[in-house]
């Protein structure tokens, strides 16, 4: 039995490597995602651009411009002379905010009356809007405090120290990169593995597999020791660049990042073998990956956070082993911890990998017969 | 260039499309899905923050703080700690995002007038929701301070934010306008770029080859009935994401139309192109989306803002045609700006679409020779 699924493991192999085209879709194609990612996938608010129009132009509203663009997430880019300007730099979209400085700005905070600041805030993009508008806050709230504390008006009662763990400077660099990996290997293997399935259907050689004495088993066995193999290459590809090139530490054990991989693959194999029994040509078995592939990201956790999704769609995710493997890597990269943390998780992705894989070997030994 | 060929040539295409019917349905099936995913799914707003508390004052105003966070819609409360020891456990699992940490002579400082320092420690591996979650705490503290015994201590300066274009900061509104142009620019390459490699792999080029039909006339008389598709695809979309998911459409709706068209076009001859050149149906399906979902996902800046990449890769979303669509987009569906304002990115496009018109038909004239 073992001879059997070996040997159709190297033909899978050979077939699989022989091809350039596919080499550089299994080995390159992940790098070139890679760094995409690496450099495009960040939600980090910087360089925000902003219009500055100063009615005061005393000494205390340049002291707050020049905070502003020392803060390292303001640009001022404009300068213009009234309100009406600003609303054609903020449609044109060449500044994402503008700080109107009411005219007594000076005067009232020496005299101790609230001066007025406008701020307006192109909304399109409601994220980086957001923190923009929490950076003005907490500057606002600096320079408050440091001009009150020369006046002698106020003094917080309650001091908040935050402190930020696992990810100090709170580059998205380190949130992202980690999930990389997860869809990498999602992406690639399950193409290989469904396609290697119905290559053999479309080219007819799947009669002449049925008449050797393999048994579906073995079948499956075999054709997804290959693409195993190239999950566990590209885990390794994305992890190496990731700390080297990248600098997103990893804190935990790489042991266990191999060993949950692993795991991780049992359910992603198991999908890969599911659409296989689906489509008929290697076009369609394409599609169908691509297809599951979509809302599968969309509904792990990749990019924003489970918790605030609809109740309906948290139960979706229960069922995706992405979900469980994000987790995973993030804990193994950031936070340096390790089975005795994530076991949970671990279970869980073992559970959804062993019903998985079951689920599609009984769909496709009834395909076969 | 003869009508009556063009529209034969059309007609066939037309017929060919009915009879996949897979893909057709695909193709309407799969944008309504994506945006039902999108406006529901997936939101940067950050809300239900985890929280766990480690009240070591146990005093009326600790209380009070506690409930402030309690009731605002940012945080919710998962348990109340006794150690220091499981605020690491609570974040080491993911149990909990934020902690907070009340002095032990919390109140009594605050009878006395002296200041205290609460700790609050922030998990940040998500390190969007953790700059948004430091934004709400200092929030929080503000109000705190600004509140109770000591009388109400005026502010030094009145910050008034005012947003605009998306005033409740949905991400809703900020992601589906971008989505459509995503959407269509994967749905339009993956079906056409069947259209051609078809011919290939079934040997039917050499029969079309055959009759007097010149390369224009394949090249229009393909994109007809594609087009025709497409268009009823954006339409729908737009339905969709107006009526259903209530994003509001502020501009022009028929000079949406209009760019969409121009897009579209652009967006269909560029998959012919990659279908006359790679000659095979499965190359040119996994070339379509290598180069037209991760350009248009990452570069056109859907999600993601131009103005945080790195040069370069500034300087390559120039090449991607996603994104002046979705500059479009978002500037019609938000901001209500027209042709005036997005004169460039009309021209543009137009541009491209052009381009890879002519390269099309060249590359076809060339092949068939």
């Amino acid at each position: 039995m073992f001879e059997r699924i070996w040997n159709l493991a190297v033909k899978e192999f050979i077939e699989t490597f022989r091809l350039r085209r596919r080499v550089f879709f299994i080995f390159v194609a992940p790098v070139i995602q890679l760094f995409m990612f690496g450099y495009v996938a960040t939600m980090d608010v910087n360089n925000v651009s902003v219009a500055w129009l100063d009615y005061d132009k005393s000494q205390e509203s340049r002291e707050f411009a020049r905070r502003l663009e020392a803060s390292g997430y303001f640009t001022i880019k404009a300068r213009p002379g009234s309100s009406k300007e600003i609303a054609s730099l903020v449609d044109r979209g060449e500044v994402l905010m503008a700080i109107e400085v009411d005219r007594r700005f000076s005067k009232n905070i020496k005299k101790g009356e609230p001066a007025q600041l406008q701020v307006i805030v192109d909304g399109t993009d409601s994220n980086t809007a957001l923190i923009a508008m929490n950076y003005v806050v907490e500057i606002t709230a600096k320079y408050s405090a440091d001009k009150g504390a020369r006046i002698g008006v106020r003094q917080d009662k309650a001091d908040f120290r935050q402190r930020i763990w696992y990810n100090p400077d709170l580059r998205s660099r380190n949130y992202f990169l980690p999930g990389v990996i997860a869809l990498i290997v999602m992406l690639t293997c399950l193409m290989l593995t469904s396609m290697a399935v119905v290559r053999e259907r479309e080219t007819g050689t799947m009669e002449q597999l049925m008449v050797t004495p393999i048994r579906p088993l073995e079948l499956m066995l075999g054709k997804t020791m290959t693409p195993a193999l190239v999950g566990f290459i590209d885990m390794l590809m994305v992890t190496i660049a990731g700390v080297l090139w990248f600098h997103v530490p990893i804190k935990g054990a790489l042991s266990f990042l191999f060993l949950s991989t692993g795991v991780y693959l049992l359910s992603v194999l198991g999908i890969g073998l599911f659409l296989s029994t689906m489509s008929k040509t290697q076009q369609q078995a394409m599609m169908a990956s691509f297809f599951f592939f979509q809302p599968a990201i969309l509904l792990s956790g990749f990019a924003t956070p489970i918790e605030s999704m609809p109740l309906f769609f948290q139960y979706i995710t229960y069922v995706s082993p992405l979900r469980y493997f994000l987790v995973i890597v993030r804990g193994i990269f950031l936070k340096g911890v390790g089975f005795e943390v994530l076991w949970p998780q671990v279970l869980s992705l073992f559970v959804l990998g062993v019903a998985i894989f079951l689920l599609s070997a009984l769909r496709f030994k009834k395909r076969l017969e | 260039m003869s009508l009556s060929r063009m529209r034969a040539m059309a007609r066939k295409e037309w017929v060919q499309i009915r009879r996949d019917r897979l893909s057709l349905a695909m193709a309407f099936a799969l944008p309504a899905m994506l945006l039902v995913i999108y406006a529901y799914a997936i939101t940067f707003d950050v809300d239900n923050i985890r929280t766990v508390v480690y009240d070591r004052d146990g005093s009326v105003m600790s209380r009070d703080l506690i409930a402030r966070f309690a009731e605002s819609k940012y945080f919710s409360i998962v348990a109340s700690i006794d150690s220091y020891g499981e605020i690491d456990r609570y974040l080491d699992s993911g149990r909990a995002t934020v902690a907070l940490t009340i002095p032990i002579d919390f109140s009594k400082n605050l009878h006395t007038g002296r200041s205290s320092t609460i700790e609050v420690i922030i998990d940040g591996s998500e390190s969007n929701t953790a700059t948004i979650a430091e934004g709400y705490i200092a929030g929080i503290a503000d109000a705190f301070n600004r509140s109770g015994s000591s009388g109400s201590v005026r502010p030094i300066i009145d910050l008034r934010n005012r947003v605009w274009y998306n005033p409740e900061l949905k991400s809703r509104n900020f992601l589906i306008p971008g989505l459509i142009a995503i959407i269509m620019s994967v749905i339009i390459s993956l079906l056409i770029s069947l259209a051609i490699a078809r011919e290939w792999d079934r040997g039917t080029m050499e029969q079309l080859i055959s009759t007097p039909v010149k390369p224009i006339e394949i090249v229009t008389g393909k994109l007809i009935p594609y087009f025709v598709v497409g268009f009823a695809d954006t339409v729908m979309s737009v339905l969709i994401a107006t009526l259903v998911l209530g994003v509001p459409l502020r501009g022009s709706v028929l000079f949406l139309l209009a760019v969409s068209a121009i897009f579209l076009f652009g967006g269909l001859c560029f998959g012919l192109l990659i279908s006359i050149t790679t000659a095979s149906q499965l190359t040119a399906s996994q070339v379509a989306m290598l180069t037209s979902f991760l350009p248009s996902f990452l570069l056109s800046g859907f999600v993601f803002t131009i103005s945080n990449m790195p040069t370069v890769l500034q300087g390559i979303t120039y090449l991607v045609p996603a994104r002046y669509f979705v500059s479009v987009l978002k500037g019609v569906f938000l901001k209500a700006v027209g042709f005036n304002v997005l004169v460039l990115e009309v021209f543009f496009l137009s541009l491209y679409g052009l381009a890879v018109f002519l390269l099309a038909v060249k590359k076809l004239r060339k092949r068939i020779e």
